[in-house]
C-alpha cells in the first residue's frame, strides 16, 4: 500500500464512522426539500415542456447535496486536525503534497458521491426519472465532488478556526449552490439575473449533471464541461502550491 | 557517524511588536547511537530546535542534517529515519489505538508490520487498550500512544520532546526503560526534558540551551565533574543574612550552598552559626545535574 492510499482510508473511515451525521442527514435534509418544494410547486412550475418540476427537482438536489458534503468533507477534517493538533502525525510521515491531495480530495469524492447517491435514491420515486446520457451524470458528478474537494481543502488550510470556516460555507458555497438552478431553470429569472448566474460556476455543474437526466438544459453540456474542468485546473493548482508551501500547516 | 547535524540554525519570529529570536545560531553535532539530552529553561529554544529537525518549521538560516541529508531538500528520505514523539498531548478521536497505529504505518507505506505494532503496545503497557477509542484514554495512556506512533516505523533517530512532562512514575520507567533497550540495539535518541535527573540517569552527552544559545555541551559526567563538586544542604525556619543568601539557593526552608571543599563547608557553617542560626537537618551531597544546570544558567549572559 502506498501512503497515500492510508491516508484516503483514513479519511474515508473518519466520515464512515460517523455516518449517521455525514451521510444520512444531508440525506434527510434532501428529501425534506423534495417533500415540501416537490408537493407545492409540482403542476406550478414548467421548467421544460418535457420535464415534470419533480422530476427537474430530483438531479438538482442530488448535485447540491453531492457539492455540499464534498465540500464538508475536507474542510472540517483539516480544520479539525489543526485545531485538535494531530496533523502533526501527518506532517511528520513522508507524505508529500500530491499524496495529500490525493487523499483528501478523493475521500472527498467517496463522500460526495455517496451522499448524492443517498439522495438519488430516496428521491427518485417521486418523480418517474430517465437518464438521458448516464455518462454525462458520472462525468459532472466525478468533476463536481472533485471540484469541492479541492475548494473544502484550501477553505481547510486557510481557516484557523471552526467560524471562519462556516463563514466560508455560509456565505460562498451555500449561496452559490441555491443560487446555481437547483430549484428553478435561470431561464425564469430576469435577464440580469440569468447573466448573473452565468458567472456562477456551480451553475454549470449542475446543469451539465442535470443534462445527463433529460437531455435538455440551459446550456450546452460541453461548454459546462470546459468551463467547469478549466476552473478545476486552476483550483487544483492552488491547492498543490498551498500544500507544497505548507501554507498555515508548516511555520 | 553523526546522526544530527545542526549547523548555525537561527529562527526569528516577526509579529507586529517586533522580532524575537527563538534559535541564535546553534550547532552542534549529535552521533549514532548516543542518547543525548537537550536541556534549557522553557522560552529557551529547545521545541523550536526540535521542529525544524522535523520539518514542522523552516530555519530562518543554517541548516539541520539527519544521516547527511538536509531536512529541508531531502525531508521524505529524512522523515523515514526520524521518529518524533511531539510536546503536545494530541490524539485523533475518531479512532482505536491499533487503528491509530495501523494508520501513522501507513503512511509511511508499511502495512506488513503487525507483529513490531502488538510488540511496542506490549512494552508501552498499552496491550489491554488496543481496542478502545482515543478519547477513551487517559492523559498517560494517550502519551503513550502517541511514542508508539512515533516508533510505528523503526526509526533509526528517535526524537522526544518532553515525553514524561506531566506523567506518572509508572509510565516514566516503562518508557524509559523501553526507549533505553531502543538505544542499546543501535537507535540515536535526541531527548529533551524539565526533569533533570532523568538527563543525569540516561544521557550520555548533554547540551544547554538558554535564550535561544548553546550554554553549555558536553559529556554527562565531565559537566559533573567541573562543577561544585559538593553541597551543603540543611533546613532553617529563620531568614539569611542578605550576604549569604545571595550565595545560596533556597527553596522554602531548604537552603543548599555549593562547595568545593572541607573548609568552604565549614565556612559556611561558621557563618550560619555566627549569624545565631540553627541549622537543621545538615547534610552534605554529591552536586547533581540540576546543580549544574542552575549554575550553567544563572553564569550563561
Amino acid at each position: 500500500m502506498m501512503g497515500w492510499q492510508a491516508l484516503f482510508y483514513k479519511e474515508v473511515l473518519r466520515f464512515w464512522k460517523v455516518s449517521a451525521q455525514t451521510i444520512a442527514a444531508p440525506v434527510l435534509t434532501a428529501l425534506l426539500y423534495m417533500l415540501i418544494f416537490g408537493h407545492l410547486l409540482e403542476g406550478r412550475i414548467t421548467v421544460y415542456d418535457s420535464v415534470s418540476y419533480t422530476a427537474f427537482l430530483v438531479p438538482g438536489l442530488v448535485m447540491m447535496s453531492l457539492l455540499q458534503n464534498a465540500f464538508a468533507n475536507s474542510s472540517s477534517s483539516m480544520v479539525q486536525s489543526k485545531m485538535m493538533g494531530n496533523l502533526v502525525f501527518i506532517l511528520l510521515t513522508p507524505l508529500g503534497p500530491l499524496s495529500w491531495f490525493a487523499a483528501y480530495v478523493l475521500a472527498a469524492v467517496v463522500r460526495g458521491l455517496v451522499v448524492g447517491l443517498g439522495v438519488l435514491l430516496v428521491t427518485m420515486w417521486f418523480a418517474p426519472l430517465i437518464f438521458v446520457a448516464p455518462l454525462w451524470i458520472l462525468v459532472f458528478a466525478l468533476l463536481g465532488a472533485a471540484m469541492l474537494g479541492t475548494l473544502g481543502l484550501i477553505a481547510g488550510l486557510w481557516a484557523d478556526k471552526f467560524d471562519q470556516m462556516s463563514s466560508f460555507q455560509n456565505f460562498l458555497i451555500t449561496p452559490m449552490t441555491f443560487l446555481s438552478g437547483v430549484f428553478y431553470s435561470i431561464h425564469s429569472l430576469p435577464p440580469f439575473w440569468q447573466q448573473v448566474s452565468h458567472l456562477n460556476p456551480f451553475f454549470y455543474m449542475i446543469d451539465g449533471f442535470r443534462y445527463g437526466f433529460f437531455g435538455v438544459s440551459d446550456v450546452s453540456p460541453w461548454l459546462s464541461l470546459g468551463l467547469v474542468g478549466g476552473a478545476y485546473v486552476l483550483v487544483a493548482a492552488l491547492a498543490l502550491q498551498l500544500l507544497r508551501s505548507g501554507y498555515k500547516i508548516r511555520g | 557517524m553523526t546522526a544530527i547535524s545542526f549547523q548555525s540554525v537561527s529562527k526569528s519570529f516577526s509579529n507586529a511588536r517586533g522580532t524575537f529570536t527563538a534559535l541564535d545560531g546553534v550547532s552542534f553535532d549529535i552521533q549514532a547511537g548516543e542518547f543525548f539530552g537537550l536541556l534549557g529553561p522553557n522560552g529557551a529554544g529547545k521545541t523550536t530546535l526540535i521542529s525544524i529537525l522535523a520539518g514542522l518549521m523552516q530555519a530562518s538560516s543554517g541548516r539541520i542534517q539527519v544521516h547527511g541529508l538536509d531536512v529541508q531538500t531531502q525531508s521524505a528520505k529524512v522523515r523515514k529515519i526520524l521518529g518524533v514523539v511531539p510536546q503536545e498531548l494530541v490524539f485523533d478521536p475518531f479512532f482505536t489505538v491499533r487503528e491509530a497505529l495501523r494508520f501513522q504505518s501507513g503512511y509511511f507505506g508499511i502495512t506488513d508490520n503487525g507483529v513490531w505494532l502488538d510488540e511496542l503496545l506490549e512494552c508501552l503497557g498499552l496491550a489491554d487498550k488496543a481496542n478502545h477509542n482515543m478519547r477513551q484514554l487517559s492523559g498517560g495512556m494517550k502519551r503513550r500512544v502517541l511514542v508508539a506512533q512515533a516508533l510505528v516505523h523503526k526509526p533509526p533517530v528517535i526524537v522526544l520532546d518532553e515525553p514524561t512532562a506531566g506523567v506518572d512514575v509508572e509510565l516514566r520507567q516503562t518508557l524509559w526503560q523501553f526507549i533505553a533497550r531502543l538505544n542499546r540495539e543501535g537507535h540515536t535518541v535526541l531527548l529533551t526534558t524539565h526533569y533533570l535527573e532523568e538527563a543525569e540517569a540516561l544521557c550520555s552527552r548533554i547540551a544547554m540551551l538558554k535564550q535561544g544559545k548553546v550554554v553549555a555541551l558536553d559529556n554527562t559526567s565531565t559537566l559533573l565533574k567541573n562543577a561544585s563538586s559538593n553541597v551543603l544542604r540543611f533546613k532553617l525556619d529563620e531568614q539569611l543574612p542578605t550576604e549569604l543568601a545571595a550565595q545560596a539557593r533556597i527553596t522554602g526552608r531548604i537552603v543548599q550552598f555549593p562547595a568545593h571543599d572541607a573548609a568552604q563547608i565549614e565556612h559556611y557553617l561558621a557563618a550560619v552559626r555566627s549569624a545565631g542560626l540553627q541549622a537543621q537537618d545538615v547534610e552534605i551531597r554529591k552536586a547533581d545535574l540540576e546543580d549544574v544546570f542552575l549554575d550553567v544558567m544563572g553564569a550563561a549572559p
